[in-house]
This record gives C-alpha cells, sequence and structure tokens, in this order.
C-alpha cells in the first residue's frame, strides 16, 4: 500500500488523496483568454520532481506535495501557508494585489 | 513435407527471408519528405495512407522501441464508436468501418471479431445518457440502441444483474462493438507501407527537433551510440503516452497530462463472454479474447506520473468491481498485467492537426481512446500532410480548440473513467 504524509493528519494511505494538478500562480481575473487556457490545460506535464496541489479528502484540507513524475517517490509535503509569497493572486474584483493567501 | 524441408535445408535460399513481411533494415538517408515520430500504430497507418493514397514514399517511420511495442501494444483492444458528440461519432464510426475491411486489405489477418459492446447503467441518470448517445449515434453512423434487463440477460446470461447494491437497469447494445489483434494491426500497416518504399527505422531514438524560424527542418537520432541529423520537409509526432515529452522537443507545451492506465489478464477458460462488457459505475470492462483469457481494463490511475509500475491499490479496486460483475470470477488467475501511458486531454478528445510549429503535425492526446481509431487517424492525418489542409472530420480536434475553449467533451462516453 502507498502512504503519503499529510501535513495535517500524518500517514494515511493514498487512497485518501485527489491529485489537483500543478501549483501555479493564478492569473488575474481581467487576464486575456489566452493566459485563463494556458492556465487551466497547459500545465507542466514533464518528468523530474513538480510541486503539486493535493487534497485529502476525509478531512478537506488542500496541501502541497514535491512528487517525481518518473519515479512517484513523494519528496515532502507542507502547508500551502509555506508557499504564500509564490503562489499569491490579485484579489478578485479588488483590482489590486494581495499579498495574502485566502484559505 | 519431408523433402521440402531438405530441399531449403540444402539450397540455403531460406523461403521467409524472401517472403518476410518487413524488408532487412537499412541507413538512414540525409532527407526524406516526411519523418513520422513513432512507430505504432498510428505512425505507421500514416505512412501506408501517404505511400498508398498519396503516392509520398520517400518517408521515414523512426520507432525508439520496436514496432508497436508501445502503446499500440498495451491497449485492450477496443473497437467501437459508441460517443457522445456528434464530431466523436463520425470520426469513430469511419474507423469502425475502416477496421471491418483491414485484414482483406492487408492480405494479413488482423483477428478482427465482431462481438458487440455492452455499457451497463446502474442509475436512472446514466439510462439519461445513454438515451442521449442512442441518438446521437443514430443520426452520425453508430448502430447503438438502448436495452433492457431482459435483453442483457440474454447477451450476458453470467452476468450478475444486482452487483454491489446497484442493480443493472439498463444497457447500451453498441452492435459495432468489435475487437482485433492489436500487434496485427500495426504489423499489417507496417508491411503495406514498407512494401510501398516507406522507410521504417526501429531502435531509432528522435533526441531532438530542429526548428527553423518556426517552421520544422529535421530531427536529430540516436541509433544506439550513433547520433544522425536528418532533414525532412514534414513532420508527424504519433507518441502515445510520450505526446508532451516529444513536443518539448519542438519547443512547446501541449493541453496534456499523461497518467498510467493499468490492465490485466486472467488464465484462459471457456468461451463464455461473446459481447465486451463495461460499467464506468464500477470503472471497469470485461472482455473474453479468442484463447479465453479475460482482459480487464479500468480508468487511468488517480494522478500523473511516467512509469509502468503496478499497484496493489488498483488491482484490488479492479478486481473486485469485475468479481462483482461477474462472481465465479474470483476463482480464476491473474496470468499478467502491464500498464500503458495515457496521454489524457480535459474533455477526453484527441489532438490531431497543425501545432505551433509549422510542418510539424499532432496526432497526439490519445488517452485511452487510441487503438480504435488508428485506422482513420492514419487516413486523415496522410491527408493533412499530403495537402496541408485539415480534413473537416478532424477539424474539431486541433490543439487550438483549448485556446478558446471550444473543447469536444467525450467524457461522458469512456468505457471506464469519469
Amino acid at each position: 500500500m502507498k502512504l503519503m504524509t499529510c501535513p495535517l493528519n500524518g500517514l494515511r494511505n493514498i487512497n485518501e488523496f485527489i491529485f489537483g494538478g500543478e501549483v501555479t500562480p493564478l492569473p488575474a481575473l481581467e487576464a486575456p483568454d489566452q493566459e485563463w487556457a494556458e492556465h487551466t490545460f497547459y500545465s507542466y506535464n514533464g518528468t523530474g520532481v513538480v510541486r503539486e496541489w493535493w487534497y485529502h479528502s476525509a478531512s478537506g484540507y488542500w496541501f502541497v506535495a514535491e512528487r517525481d513524475r518518473t519515479s512517484d517517490q513523494i519528496i515532502k509535503t507542507y502547508d500551502p501557508s509555506e508557499l504564500a509569497s509564490e503562489i499569491s493572486t490579485p484579489a478578485f474584483g479588488m483590482g489590486e494585489s494581495s499579498a495574502e493567501v485566502t484559505s | 513435407m519431408p523433402f521440402a524441408l531438405l530441399k531449403y535445408g540444402l539450397n540455403g535460399d531460406f523461403p521467409f527471408e524472401k517472403d518476410a513481411d518487413l524488408p532487412p533494415p537499412t541507413s538512414l538517408k540525409k532527407r526524406y519528405d516526411v519523418v513520422i515520430i513513432g512507430g505504432g500504430g498510428h505512425g505507421v497507418a500514416t505512412a501506408y495512407y501517404l505511400a498508398k493514397y498519396h503516392g509520398i514514399t520517400n518517408v521515414a517511420v523512426l520507432e525508439k522501441g520496436y514496432l508497436g511495442g508501445g502503446n499500440t501494444a498495451r491497449n485492450t483492444a477496443v473497437i467501437r464508436s459508441n460517443y457522445l458528440t456528434s464530431d466523436g461519432v463520425k470520426f469513430y464510426s469511419e474507423s469502425v468501418k475502416l477496421f471491418q475491411d483491414l485484414s482483406n486489405e492487408f492480405d494479413f489477418n488482423i483477428m478482427y471479431s465482431k462481438r458487440g459492446q455492452l455499457t451497463l447503467a446502474h442509475t436512472d441518470a446514466a439510462i439519461r445518457g445513454f438515451r442521449q448517445r442512442t441518438e446521437v449515434n443514430k443520426h452520425f453512423g453508430g448502430k447503438t440502441e438502448l436495452i433492457g434487463p431482459q435483453e442483457i440477460r440474454e447477451l450476458v446470461p453470467t452476468l450478475n444483474m444486482n452487483p454491489g447494491h446497484q442493480p443493472v437497469l439498463a444497457g447500451l447494445w453498441h452492435m459495432d462493438g468489435a475487437t482485433a489483434r492489436h500487434d496485427a494491426v500495426a504489423w499489417g500497416y507496417a508491411k503495406g507501407a514498407t512494401q510501398r518504399g516507406v522507410e521504417l527505422h526501429q531502435l531509432t531514438e528522435v533526441t531532438d527537433v530542429l526548428v527553423e524560424e518556426g517552421a520544422v527542418k529535421g530531427v536529430k537520432v540516436r541509433q544506439g551510440s550513433a547520433e544522425h541529423t536528418i532533414e525532412c520537409g514534414v513532420a508527424v509526432q504519433a507518441v502515445a503516452g510520450h505526446s508532451s515529452l516529444v513536443a518539448e522537443k519542438a519547443g512547446f507545451r501541449l493541453p496534456i497530462v499523461t497518467y498510467p492506465l493499468q490492465a490485466m489478464v486472467t488464465q484462459p477458460v471457456k468461451p463464455f463472454l461473446d459481447p465486451l462488457v463495461s460499467s464506468p459505475a464500477f470503472h471497469c470492462y470485461v472482455q473474453q479474447t479468442g484463447r479465453g483469457e479475460l482482459v480487464f481494463g479500468g480508468g487511468s490511475d488517480p494522478y500523473p506520473l511516467y512509469n509502468s509500475r503496478s499497484t496493489l491499490e488498483l488491482k484490488e479496486q479492479l478486481l473486485a468491481h469485475a468479481v462483482e460483475l461477474f462472481p465465479f470470477m474470483a476463482n480464476l488467475k491473474l496470468m499478467r498485467q502491464w500498464t500503458g501511458l495515457t496521454d489524457m486531454t480535459s474533455d477526453y478528445s484527441p489532438i490531431m492537426g497543425e501545432s505551433p510549429v509549422k510542418n510539424y503535425y499532432l496526432d497526439a492526446g490519445w488517452g485511452t481512446w487510441g487503438f480504435k481509431s488508428t485506422p482513420i487517424c492514419g487516413q486523415t492525418m496522410a491527408e493533412l500532410v499530403a495537402t496541408g489542409k485539415t480534413p473537416a472530420l478532424i477539424k474539431p480536434f486541433g490543439a487550438d480548440r483549448f485556446n478558446d475553449f471550444r473543447q469536444v467533451n467525450e467524457m461522458g462516453a469512456t468505457a471506464a473513467s469519469h
């Protein structure tokens, strides 16, 4: 059985988790369609270690995992607050950027 | 005959060398009109139709491993056209038609076997979906009808009609459903293509795609320790499972995420299962091969990976569901399992046509639906390469549909995954 360490719940069966795609910053709401299309469909699909969103379905908790897309080795997992500055997004409808990640 | 055998043994003129299906390997030329990256079913089919219908024979098919050794050999060989969108049904119906005559066309038996395919509905919502697919099929070329429990019992007497608290309520009966030997499809196309002058280079890996001023100029290849540069007028990439990795060499990304898909086969038993049976709710499909083995497949793995490893989680899930549908299977032993890599698009439709690089064409995004489209994809891609114009049949499947949010949603029509 493959296990994954949830930053909130500890070591759990991989079946309890749902993959949520590559961690990339969200475009601005008013960004052109092309930018949104790239964000939506053109995420990284190569080999090597990728920073990914994962969701622990039993506790409803989103976190970040660094995982090797060739060996399936999970390098580390952590709370998204550690990436706050990198994945911050402009606040929707406010017209100005916010450094906070809404949780 | 013993004397005939003795004669051949003594004169050194072995019959199989003259009659070999594929010519012996030659050295690479400096330039080809068309280079096809990937010697699977799709690649050799494209080469075959280029030679047959368009007289283009200065073509090299470059294969990293051996002919048909990638996903062509790893799919579960299902042929069907009971899709959800009109674009999908039109496209796959043409493929079903071409499959029916391939053995004659090749003079090579692809073991095409029309069995019918039965998809099971366990909920009212599934029945409504099937009703829609039946109508779309009726109008665009697939032979499909909605049937009730009594007809299902007659078609598949061994099916458990009340599996896991989810009774079988109705079925989508697709009369055109069929299977064929997937390797033989690639061999037949390769034979026909090489007879017409196409070169097939196995153990030839494309290491780089050369692009100048936005147009493809050639490829770099590796054969063992030797490196070569080949010029080409047009290149086609047909590398299921590695589409993103090859596209990266050409300098662009694809709207694809690559997931493994695990399938497996049991020991052979007496023939008892004629149609191909699938249940989207149970994430499972089952068919019996001509040799009596039961082939199982499910959806792709739940997260992306470039690895053909096996997992216990998937075996447990898939087999538990299969045993609920056919309880006596619990006593059978698994003989072998394998994994293919599925290039999934978010709308469960393929990507065919132009790419951001001029004269570099895409045959990609074949997820779990690539084998069944081999003939029609080869034929339409060949037309695209020869004429430079995208045939109407594949126009809806261009990669650019993702740029303006015009997807062709076939998510509900996959055999096992939602």
